[in-house]
C-alpha cells in the first residue's frame, strides 16, 4: 500500500497559551518552538503501522510519502519524519499565511494526481487554526470516500479499511474502499488501534508514536526530499477565506478560595445559584 | 433567494438539539431561512422543525439516507442549497457538521467558516469569529466567495426556542449518487452505554483527573448522580485507563460549556482548559494549591478530593 501523509509545522502546541497579539491583532508566536502538529505525528504513525509487520518494523512493506505546505524551514520537520520511517518527502513551497485550507486541499489533489497513493492520511485538525477541513475538501476534490475522526483502522487486505469514527458518545463504523482519505484522532496510536494486513493480530504496539533511532536519522539525510510549487500542481492559489485581526479571549479571573465544603455548597446555592 | 439554509441533524427520525444552535445563527444574521431535514424519517422530524419561524422546512426523506454517510448527504445538501439559491449554508459543529460542512463547501466552491462562536455584520460585510490556538486567540475571518458555508459552536449559540407558527413543508429529493458513495458502507453504530446526560448537553459536568486512579467511578458517580451531571475526565485520566476515552474533555476531546463544571483533582493543563473554559461557573477541588486550574476557577477548594467529594455529596443531599 502506498500512503501519502499530509503534515504541517505549527508553533509548540503545548505552549499556545504563550502566544501574544500585536497592537494590530496579529498573532505573535515568538519564542515558541516549531513542531509538527501532533495529529500529523499520529497520522504518520498510522501510516507506518499500516505498511509494516509490527514484529519487524524496520522493513517497510509499502511506501510512505510525507507532504507539507510551507516555507523552507519546514524541511527540518520532514527530515525528522524521514528518520522516523517515511520513505520520501515533498515540500510544496508556500508561506504559512498565504494559503487557506481550501488552497491546501486543491494543492494536495495535485500531489495525489502525481503520486497516486492508495490512501491519504491527515490529522483530524491542525493545532493552530483547528479548522478540521482539509481532508474533507480533498476527498471531495478527488471524488474519494472520507473517514474523519478515526479512532481505529483495520485494513481489509489493503483493499478496504474498516474505520471506527469517534462521534458523540459512540463509534460509527464505516468501511471505505480504497483509495480514500482518512483523518485521525489521537486514539489511533493506542496499542491496538491500527490493524494492518502484515501484523499478527496478537501484536501489541507501545502506546503512542515511535521515535527515530540515531542511525535512522543519519540515514534519513539521504532519503529524497522534493520541492514543488503550487503552480506545478495546477492549484489556484486564490484563498476563499481571509483572516483579519485576532483578539484575545476574555481572561477568566481566578475567583475565591473557599475554606471548606460547607462554604462551597453555600456559595453555589446562594451566590452562583447553580445547585 | 438569498438567505440561510440550516441543515438539521437528525437521529433515527428525531431532531437533535444541536440543530437549534444553527437556527439561532440563522435568526442572528437576519435574512429569511429554511431548514433542511435530511435522512430516513425526515418527514416526521420536519414537524418538530416547523415552529421556529423558518420560511419553509425542506424534507428529503429517503431510506437510502438511513445512516449518515457524508458522500450521500453532501451532494443533496449542495443540490438543495443551489436550487434554492441560498447564500449561506449553516450546520452546528458536532462531528456530523464538521464532517459534512467542508465537503459541501468544496462542492459549492464556497468558503468555509469552521466552528465559529460569533458573527457580526460590519460595513455590510459579514465577519465570523472563531477560537483558535487551543482557545488562546479568537480569529476574525471573512469569506470571499458569494456562498458561505458555516459551522457554529453549539456551546456559544444557545438553542433557539420555538416561536410558534407553522412553516410550510416542501418535499424534495436526494441528488443522484456520486461514485464516492458506492465506496462507503455504513457498518454500525456502537453506542456508549451511559445513561447520564450527554457531555455536550449536560447542565452540570463533574470531571475527574488522574489522581482518582481506580476509584474514578466510585468517587465521582455519587456526585454526578446527586447533581444529575454528566461525567468528564482529563486526558491523563483517560490515557491511564481510569476513565473511558469518550469522557475526555479538552482540545482533543469534547468541548463543554455547562452551567456548572466541577474539576475534581484536575491540575488544569491548557488542553483541558480549552475544552471547558466556556462553562458558566467553574469549581476546582485539588489538594495542590498551585494547580493552574485555580487560576480560572470561580470557586476553589484546596483539599484532598477523597475527603472533600464524599462530604460534598452528603451536604448537597442534606440541603436538597
Amino acid at each position: 500500500m502506498k500512503i501519502l501523509v499530509a503534515v504541517k509545522r505549527v508553533s509548540d502546541p503545548d505552549n499556545l497559551n504563550k502566544i501574544k497579539l500585536s497592537p494590530q491583532g496579529k498573532i505573535d508566536v515568538t519564542g515558541l518552538e516549531p513542531k509538527p502538529s501532533p495529529y500529523d505525528d499520529y497520522a504518520l504513525e498510522t501510516a507506518l503501522r499500516l505498511t509494516e509487520n509490527g514484529t519487524s518494523p524496520k522493513q517497510r512493506l509499502g511506501e510512505v510519502v510525507v507532504v507539507t505546505f510551507g516555507p523552507k524551514e519546514s524541511e527540518q520537520m520532514l527530515r525528522a519524519m524521514l528518520g522516523t520511517g517515511a520513505d520520501r518527502a515533498i515540500r510544496v513551497d508556500t508561506t504559512d499565511d498565504g494559503v487557506d485550507g481550501d488552497v491546501v486541499a486543491r494543492g494536495l489533489k495535485g500531489v495525489v494526481d502525481k503520486e497516486k497513493p492508495d490512501l491519504v492520511l491527515l490529522g483530524y485538525q491542525q493545532a493552530e487554526h483547528e479548522s478540521n477541513e482539509v481532508g474533507q475538501m480533498l476527498a471531495e476534490y478527488l471524488g474519494w470516500p472520507q473517514a474523519t475522526f478515526a479512532g481505529s483502522i483495520q485494513s481489509e487486505d489493503d483493499k478496504a479499511l474498516l474505520v471506527g469514527r469517534e462521534v458523540e458518545g459512540a463509534t460509527a463504523r464505516i468501511r471505505v474502499t480504497l483509495p480514500a482519505v482518512v483523518t485521525v484522532l489521537d486514539k489511533i496510536v493506542h496499542p491496538k488501534s491500527v490493524q494492518s494486513k502484515h501484523t499478527p493480530a496478537t501484536h501489541t504496539y507501545a502506546d503512542g508514536v515511535r521515535f527515530a533511532a540515531l542511525m535512522a536519522i543519519m540515514a534519513a539525510k539521504k532519503k529524497p526530499l522534493a520541492e514543488m510549487k503550487l503552480a506545478d500542481l495546477g492549484a489556484d492559489p486564490t484563498t476563499k477565506v481571509r483572516y483579519g485581526a485576532a483578539e484575545m479571549p476574555p481572561k477568566r479571573a481566578a475567583g475565591v478560595k473557599v475554606k471548606d465544603v460547607k462554604e462551597l455548597v453555600t456559595k453555589l446555592k446562594t451566590e452562583a445559584k447553580v445547585v | 433567494m438569498a438567505g440561510t439554509l440550516v441543515i438539521a441533524e437528525l437521529f433515527e427520525g428525531k431532531v437533535r438539539k444541536s440543530t437549534f444552535s444553527a437556527v439561532t445563527f440563522a435568526k442572528q444574521v437576519g435574512s429569511p431561512f429554511a431548514i433542511l431535514a435530511i435522512g430516513a424519517g425526515a418527514a416526521s422530524a420536519a414537524k418538530e422543525l416547523a415552529g421556529f419561524g423558518a420560511q419553509k422546512v425542506i424534507v428529503v426523506d429517503d431510506q437510502v439516507l438511513k445512516d449518515y454517510v457524508c458522500e450521500r448527504f453532501s451532494p443533496t445538501v449542495a443540490k438543495v442549497a443551489t436550487d434554492g439559491g441560498w447564500d449561506t449554508v449553516v450546520v452546528t459543529a458536532t462531528t456530523f457538521g464538521k464532517d459534512l460542512a467542508p465537503r459541501v463547501a468544496a462542492k459549492l466552491g464556497a468558503g468555509y467558516a469552521p466552528d465559529i462562536n460569533l458573527v457580526k455584520i460590519d460595513g455590510g460585510k459579514r465577519q465570523y469569529r472563531r477560537p483558535m490556538y487551543a482557545g488562546n486567540a479568537l480569529g476574525w475571518l471573512e469569506i470571499a466567495t458569494p456562498v458561505h458555508v458555516v459551522s457554529v459552536r453549539q456551546t456559544e449559540f444557545p438553542a433557539a426556542e420555538p416561536t410558534g407558527g407553522d412553516s410550510p413543508i416542501e418535499n424534495s429529493s436526494r441528488a443522484p449518487d456520486e461514485p464516492a458513495a458506492s465506496r462507503v458502507e455504513f457498518v454500525k453504530l456502537e453506542a456508549g452505554s451511559s445513561e447520564r446526560p450527554d457531555l455536550g448537553e449536560a447542565r452540570v459536568v463533574v470531571s475527574g483527573g488522574r489522581s482518582l486512579k481506580e476509584q474514578f467511578k466510585q468517587v465521582l458517580e455519587p456526585l454526578a448522580d446527586t447533581l444529575g451531571a454528566a461525567i468528564g475526565a482529563s486526558r491523563a485520566a483517560c490515557d491511564a485507563g481510569y476513565a473511558a476515552p469518550e469522557l475526555q474533555v479538552g482540545q482533543t476531546g469534547r468541548t463543554v460549556a455547562p452551567q456548572l463544571y466541577l474539576a475534581i483533582g484536575i491540575s488544569g493543563a491548557i488542553q483541558h482548559i480549552a475544552g471547558m473554559k466556556g462553562s458558566k461557573v467553574i469549581v476546582a477541588i485539588n489538594k495542590d494549591p498551585d494547580a493552574p486550574i485555580f487560576q480560572i476557577a470561580d470557586y476553589g477548594l484546596v483539599q484532598d478530593l477523597f475527603v472533600a467529594v464524599p462530604e460534598l455529596v452528603k451536604d448537597l443531599k442534606a440541603q436538597s
